[in-house]
């Protein structure tokens, strides 16, 4: 085979590479991330699969609601009324990041920006 | 008329996984079986074809010199675009590969009053680099569903990739530019009648299949916001060989991963092993040095022969020596 | 030739816009005046090549071998095995179309099929049609078809209107080149006994005699004791021209087009007074009395074989190594082909400048050199006594040849050269020269008058940046350093650019010179009176 040995030497590297997902996990297994739910409550502003999916977005809303437009109260869908806080609602009851907002954020590699400007609790030791 | 055909062609891909999953719930084939028929097709089909490649030999150097050879010394060799070492020729591959390099000469020629005018034409170049680049980022973005813990390399990428912190989720630049690249792609095998003409439908329908795969991506990211962790449940039970098909995966994703596969099983069958080609292409991937080194043909010949000098001679020497011709036999 | 249009009615009837039917259903038009005559039966015989006949491309009936499917099937699958180059780019174009406009035939012809993604899917529609499962089964969808007589004419045509001059492939983001795929398909062609006489011909002759212009060698003496005559008219000094000759450094080999008419024969007079002028210790040979090789456009053996008497005579007369004249697919054929095919010359030596000394690196495996390559380090070495002002009256530019430009990357020396002997030089638009020149549109054996409108749409490109520097800085000389071109380029210059001649860059090294003892010249090497001199 003319050039045989670079040609096989880069095919290996290229299929090696593309099937790393297969082999860099060989052995391994997959656990979804457990998150701690509240010992104080039972009800969220909105359905678990729902907050799941779309729980940026409600944060985004509330952040545009209360800095921007000035609004501190929200009505659920359910018409309950919550204060408008990260700190003072949410982190209430869902009292660590650690152990809630990153167990998935971590595993999904998604960073948001909330801490940027938001100090989270202090985490108990 | 091939556009059309491509076009319904990716519709019918997408309504299989819709009512495949949707109404005749078959997640099962589409979420796990196909997957693994897929990566097993792109594997062994593209090592496949490399493989068919390189069985046949290179009997010449017949590199495609785009510069100034290498000859005496005050005269200024042009190493990258007529290299005579394999390093400068590895640089030509790379120019080639990473930079489109051939591509970036591209001119348009119109007729303008009796003139034949060459205006650069880069907007092909700078396209298809956005595509391709944009898919390459898109690709390492999502092995973010294949790793656990995620590498930190690729979490860098996503995050310079959602730099300009636009929307939530964050927007990603390069949905933007691959859509921007392959719109172009599209629009001018569209718009331009000579494209037009040598297009087929294994032109259009790659495009089109690749703007299907990123449309429900954006879907499922921007607007349908789906449940990224069932997801990742089902993409790490396939990478692990134990599949799963968590609740909560959207009917969408399993259209996205069903053109994914289609996309994976195409590949090596079609015009976009240009991908693996281009490594192999003889006019690129070799010195112009072959008045400097020998190079072997493996099929040479050699029982060809020249029509010898003796032959020659003897049909005319009796005219060569009337001439005053040296001979080697005189009559 | 009578019924050429007029240059401004040719360009205006240049339309880009493609037929409304699809190019495979657009039938090949056959008639006379789209093709080369065919080969004589004779030529055919004598080479030993498949179905010799008497046949007309314009008949309905090409009287092809009756399994001749089967026959080209079997020669592309052996092509297959035996070339990469046309593997690969069978399967990874993906008709993105940058090649599209950068052919000089389409350029002057807005016909599709000389767009070279075209020109080449006329291949490729086959092979995906006969090698191709996909191919096999969904044809209208992937573009492929089968091999039908329609196909035939229509690779006999477009793929000679295909100079291999690679052009497409410079621009091609995966370096496909059409040269490479024109080559099989006439490869294809020859099997089945399709080709034309302009190339078989010369093969034929130069197998025979030497040189493609069947001179034979007491011919070959006279002609160059014309020269010799002439040079002594001009100069006044007889020129000793020592030939077949053993015990010589060096063997000179160039096209014989340059001992058969002008402005060829300029040249030559030129490389023969440089000789004299530096006492080179050299030889010329009848037996490789052609430095050109219609091999290239036949075929790959072919090749070898018209190529293999370069190696074979320098080894018989003992020459240390070759020089090389002007011209194009010779050079084509030294630089990627001859060590390859023929070599290694063991019994030659790297060659070295007996003048100045140089080693010419570059040339340390063929053994054989460049004339501008060995004129240019002269000059650099000023080995030279050269009187530039008796080019006063030309103002040149420098026509690029396709294949020492895009096979070579020979450039700059020419050039070089060019600069030190002429003092008015100008350069045609930069997109039409160095790598990105433009072909004279007679290359890869199309150089015949039956196809003079395919030739001057061709030569469009060419002549209308030759046009635009004529326009801009009067420019009256086309240099060139290829004999195919100093035999094309005169009539295309007289279509698109009236007025500008032609010559090869040693015509004007030859004015420049000033030999020892010689006498004061009244005229350049055309018997044309020098600047000063007209009274």
């Amino acid at each position: 085979m003319h050039y045989g040995g670079k040609i096989i030497t880069g095919l290996v590297i290229f299929l090696g590479l593309v099937s790393m997902p297969f082999w860099f996990n060989i052995g391994g297994s997959y656990e979804e991330p457990k998150v701690e739910l509240p010992k104080n409550a039972k009800v969220c502003v909105a359905p678990t699969q729902n907050m799941r999916e779309n729980h940026m977005k409600l944060l985004d809303q509330w952040r545009d609601m209360a800095l921007r437009e000035g609004k501190r109260t929200y009505i659920s869908a359910k018409g309950d009324k919550y204060t408008i806080s990260l700190q003072n609602t949410c982190m209430q009851c869902h009292t660590s990041k650690e152990q809630f907002c990153d167990k998935c954020h971590v595993d999904a590699s998604v960073t948001p920006y909330c801490w940027d400007c938001h100090v989270p609790p202090k985490e108990a030791k | 008329m091939n556009a059309l055909y491509s076009l319904v062609l990716v519709f019918a891909l997408v309504l299989i996984a819709l009512f495949g999953v949707g109404s005749a719930h078959m997640a099962g084939l589409f979420g796990t079986l196909l997957p693994y028929v897929a990566v097993a097709v792109f594997l062994v089909g593209f090592a496949n074809r490399i493989i068919g490649w390189a069985k046949s030999p290179v009997p010449f150097r017949i590199p495609t010199t785009g510069g100034q050879q290498k000859s005496l010394d005050f005269i200024q060799h042009d190493r990258f675009d007529n290299p005579v070492t394999p390093g400068q020729t590895f640089i030509r591959m790379i120019l080639e590969i990473c930079c489109f390099r051939s591509l970036f000469r591209n001119t348009k020629v119109e007729l303008r009053d009796g003139r034949v005018t060459y205006a650069s034409s880069k907007f092909l170049w700078l396209f298809s680099l956005l595509f391709h680049y944009s898919f390459l980022l898109i690709v390492i973005r999502h092995m973010r569903l294949f790793f656990e813990p995620v590498p930190e390399c690729i979490a860098f990428v996503e995050m310079i990739d959602g730099i300009m912190q636009i929307g939530v989720p964050r927007l990603y630049m390069s949905d933007l530019l691959i859509l921007a690249g392959l719109g172009f792609l599209l629009g001018r095998r569209l718009k331009d009648p000579k494209l037009r003409y040598i297009s087929l439908v294994t032109d259009y329908f790659p495009l089109l299949l690749i703007i299907g795969i990123a449309l429900s991506g954006i879907y499922m990211r921007y607007f349908e916001h789906v449940d990224i962790l069932a997801i990742k449940k089902l993409t790490m039970g396939l990478v692990t060989f134990s599949p799963v098909i968590p609740e909560g995966v959207s009917v969408v994703f399993f259209i996205h991963l069903f053109l994914v596969c289609v996309l994976l099983v195409y590949f090596p069958f079609s015009k976009l092993m240009h991908a693996g080609g281009v490594f192999l292409s003889p006019t690129r991937n070799m010195p112009n040095d072959t008045r400097i080194n020998h190079h072997e043909n493996p099929w040479n010949d050699p029982n060809i022969k020249p029509h010898s000098y003796e032959a020659y001679e003897d049909e005319f020497r009796e005219a060569m020596i009337e001439a005053g011709l040296p001979v080697e036999k005189k009559a | 030739m009578a019924d050429l249009p007029k240059a401004d009615e040719l360009f205006k009837s240049i339309n880009y816009t493609p037929p409304s039917t699809g190019w495979m259903d657009t039938p090949v038009d056959t008639s006379p005046g789209n093709w080369c005559y065919p080969a004589k039966a004779e030529k055919l015989e004598y080479l030993g090549m498949p179905n010799p006949r008497e046949w007309n491309p314009a008949d309905v009936d090409w009287k092809l071998p009756e399994n001749w499917q089967e026959i080209v099937k079997e020669g592309f699958r052996e092509r297959l095995d035996k070339y990469r180059s046309l593997k690969v780019f069978m399967d990874i174009c993906v008709r993105c179309g940058a090649c599209a406009d950068k052919c000089h035939f389409f350029i002057g012809s807005g016909d599709p099929k000389n767009m070279p993604v075209l020109r080449a899917e006329l291949m490729r529609s086959i092979y995906r049609g006969e090698f191709t499962l996909a191919g096999k089964i969904l044809s209208t969808l992937t573009g492929s078809r089968v091999m039908t007589e329609d196909v035939l004419k229509e690779w006999f045509i477009y793929f000679y209107q295909c100079t291999e001059c690679r052009r497409c492939s410079l621009y091609c983001p995966y370096g496909i080149d059409t040269a490479e795929v024109t080559m099989m398909a006439r490869e294809l062609l020859h099997l089945c006994g399709v080709n034309i006489n302009w190339i078989l011909e010369p093969v034929s002759n130069c197998n025979r005699t030497g040189n493609h212009l069947g001179i034979q060698p007491h011919a070959f003496k006279d002609i160059v004791d014309f020269m010799v005559d002439d040079i002594e008219e001009i100069t006044g000094k007889r020129l000793n021209v020592p030939m077949n000759e053993k015990g010589h450094e060096v063997i000179f080999i160039t096209p014989s087009g340059d001992v058969f008419a002008d402005p060829g024969i300029y040249t030559f007079m030129g490389y023969l007074m440089l000789f004299d002028h530096i006492g080179l210790d050299y030889t010329l040979s009848t037996y490789a009395s052609e430095g050109g090789n219609f091999g290239l456009f036949t075929s790959a053996d072919m090749m070898k074989k018209l190529n293999a008497k370069m190696y074979a005579e320098a080894d018989r007369l003992g020459a240390k190594w070759i020089l090389g004249g002007e011209c194009g697919h010779m050079w084509r054929v030294i630089n990627q082909y001859m060590d390859t095919m023929n070599g290694p010359a063991n019994n030659l030596e790297v060659p070295v400048n007996p003048i100045t000394g140089t080693v010419f690196e570059n040339a340390r495996q063929t053994k054989m050199v460049h004339i501008t390559e060995f004129t240019a380090d002269l000059m650099k070495h000023n080995k030279l006594k050269l009187d530039p002002s008796r080019n006063d009256h030309i103002r040149a530019t420098f026509h690029d040849s396709c294949n020492p430009a895009r096979a070579m990357g020979l450039m700059d020396e020419p050039r070089y050269v060019i600069k030190n002997v002429v003092k008015n030089f100008f350069e045609m638009p930069e997109q039409t020269i160095r790598e990105q020149t433009f072909c004279c549109a007679g290359g890869s054996g199309l150089n015949t008058d039956e196809i003079m409108e395919i030739r001057m749409r061709g030569g469009l490109p060419r002549g209308n940046a030759l046009k635009a520097v004529q326009e801009q800085h009067d420019v009256n000389m086309l240099s060139c350093i290829c004999a195919i071109d100093r035999a094309t380029l005169p009539p295309l210059a007289n279509y698109w650019a009236p007025g500008v001649d032609v010559c090869g860059v040693h015509e004007l090294v030859g004015n420049a010179l000033i030999l020892d003892g010689e006498k004061e010249r009244e005229t350049d090497l055309r018997f044309n009176p020098l600047p000063g001199k007209e009274g």
